[in-house]
């Protein structure tokens, strides 16, 4: 992981990771792995359950170094990283305005964050603690503080998971709002083509473990123009190219 | 109240989170609580009014004794002296025990080496390690606070290892991803989750170190409750000796009332409390 040059994308070669379990059988979950992020474009990571897509991410977060190859993080104009996680990890601790500001930089603490909780519509939860929020508004705070950093390089996990379709639909449109003000270079794993064609700029598939990349979508079509008709179309363009994927 | 935002709360659980202190809430327990020690005082007083002894004073002779002492300073000096051996025991106590507790949650390995001296240090009476100390350091200050640290950080070690082996990892890692300063994990990461451990510690630690801070000034100190209490032994006077130990136990209460609990409340104020 070391960055090269100015505004260099993300750039992803996993050789192999393997895991091993307690009684010695080993997994291999990913191999020959690699794709590209340009600068400021959303990218989603789409495959089944279990395919390595949560794994690819943790790599990627430096939480998992157990694994052969490299990747090269965007140098943007800064070099912090933000994730958002399946579940919110919110600390359940802190308020929900203390939470952004916990993960701000030192000398960002103090920075001016109305607007960003306005566009989120948690203008009224700042002071409120994880415990009182709904899942929803819990996932919103998430999304809060990974944009509140203003991060070179934004990593998302399945972050709609186990919400209902309104409610889905209703973050999906907050987080393109929070982007589009300023497009960070993203990385989205999901399993759900439907969220995919409707935030993304390309997908990148998938193939089951151990995971390599089986082709890449181009979504050529501005986001504005993704009405429910031109996403059908979508659809059906992506199933031609990849028959068998869900 | 019953309007509701975009996610479905109602705003009525939010206004009931501040507006649950009423006055006759905390009232009622404080009167129990005075009942029930006026209850106490009054039995003590028949049975002592019943079976009339020197060797079991009424109520009313112990608090003479007890504004006697007062008066002439010696209550004040001596109960100083105990709770500054308490403070410090405490104090050290916790940090040793909470700083080994951690590494051995945390590091099973060392876990595994160490467990059997952790038993070991569990089980060895207070009185030893007591008389070892005042033999090994001599009758000294540090030796009396050593020995009672070296009783209690067993007991903190146990319970904080328990703590955390039960540290949620995905914390540390969003802290990780954020790139938190070491500061702010101790202080927003790791102890809020230790809390709980911590509380529990310092609750059973205070109160078997004023026990044992006791005995250490019986065996080897000039000052202090336990001293006092082995001076009125040797004279037989019940009464001092009833005279100190509430004085002190009134002291250990107010310090339960005015600065354990409420530091508690505020550590657990994100808790949602039941309705």
């Amino acid at each position: 992981m070391q960055p090269v040059g100015a505004a260099a994308p993300l750039r992803v070669d996993i050789a192999e990771k393997t895991f091993r379990s307690a009684q010695g059988v080993s997994v291999t979950a990913l191999r020959n792995l690699s794709f590209e992020v340009r600068q400021g474009e959303f990218v989603c990571l789409l495959g089944p359950s279990g395919c390595g897509k949560t794994t690819t991410l943790r790599i990627l977060l430096g939480l998992d170094r157990q694994f052969s190859g490299s990747f090269q993080l965007p140098e943007g104009s800064s070099n912090r990283i933000a994730a958002v996680f399946q579940e919110p990890t919110l600390l359940p601790w802190r308020t929900v305005e203390e939470n952004v500001r916990l993960a701000l930089p030192k000398d960002l603490r103090a920075k001016n964050i109305d607007a960003l909780f306005d566009t989120l519509g948690l203008a009224g939860m700042r002071s409120l603690y994880p415990a009182e929020l709904s899942l929803g508004l819990a996932r919103r705070a998430a999304l809060a503080r990974a944009f509140a950093i203003e991060p070179a390089v934004l990593f998302l996990d399945e972050p709609f998971v186990s919400l209902d379709g309104r409610t889905a639909g209703q973050l999906r449109h907050l987080l393109l709002d929070v982007w589009s003000a300023k497009p960070t270079t993203a990385l989205m794993v999901t399993h759900n083509l439907t969220e995919a064609l409707t935030l993304a700029d390309r997908i990148i598939v998938l193939a089951p473990r151990p995971s390599h990349v089986l082709g890449v979508f181009d979504i050529g079509l501005p986001r504005q123009h993704r009405s429910p008709e031109a996403t059908n179309d979508l659809l059906r363009s992506f199933h031609q190219k990849f028959p068998g994927v869900t | 109240m019953t309007t509701r935002d975009g996610d479905g709360r109602t705003l009525g659980d939010m206004a009931g989170i501040s507006s649950r202190s009423g006055s006759t809430a905390t009232l009622m327990p404080a009167l129990t609580v005075t009942i029930s020690l006026l209850g106490l005082g009054l039995l003590w007083s028949l049975a002592a009014n019943a079976w009339p002894s020197r060797a079991f004073p009424g109520p009313g002779e112990v608090w003479q004794v007890l504004l006697r002492e007062a008066a002439s300073g010696d209550l004040f000096y001596h109960l100083g002296a105990t709770l500054g051996r308490v403070a410090a025991a405490y104090v050290v106590a916790m940090i040793i025990g909470s700083v080994i507790g951690i590494l051995l949650g945390s590091y099973r390995r060392a876990d595994r080496f160490f467990n059997p001296w952790v038993i070991l240090f569990l089980n060895i009476p207070a009185l030893v390690i007591i008389v070892l100390a005042y033999i090994w350091f001599g009758l000294t200050e540090a030796a009396a606070i050593g020995a009672v640290a070296v009783n209690k950080i067993p007991n903190v070690v146990v319970t904080m290892r328990e703590g955390a082996r039960a540290l949620d990892p995905r914390y540390a890692e969003m802290a990780a991803v954020y790139r938190f300063a070491p500061l702010d994990r101790l202080r927003h990461i790791l102890l809020p989750q230790l809390q709980p451990y911590l509380a529990a510690a310092s609750r059973s630690g205070i109160a078997l170190i004023w026990k044992i801070v006791l005995v250490v000034e019986l065996l080897g100190r000039s000052n202090g409750v336990g001293f006092q209490i082995h001076l009125y032994f040797q004279l037989f006077d019940v009464a001092a000796i009833l005279a100190y130990t509430l004085a002190f136990v009134a002291v250990m209460l107010v310090i339960e009332l005015l600065l354990v609990q409420p530091v508690e409340r505020h550590a657990t104020r994100w808790r949602r409390r039941p309705a």
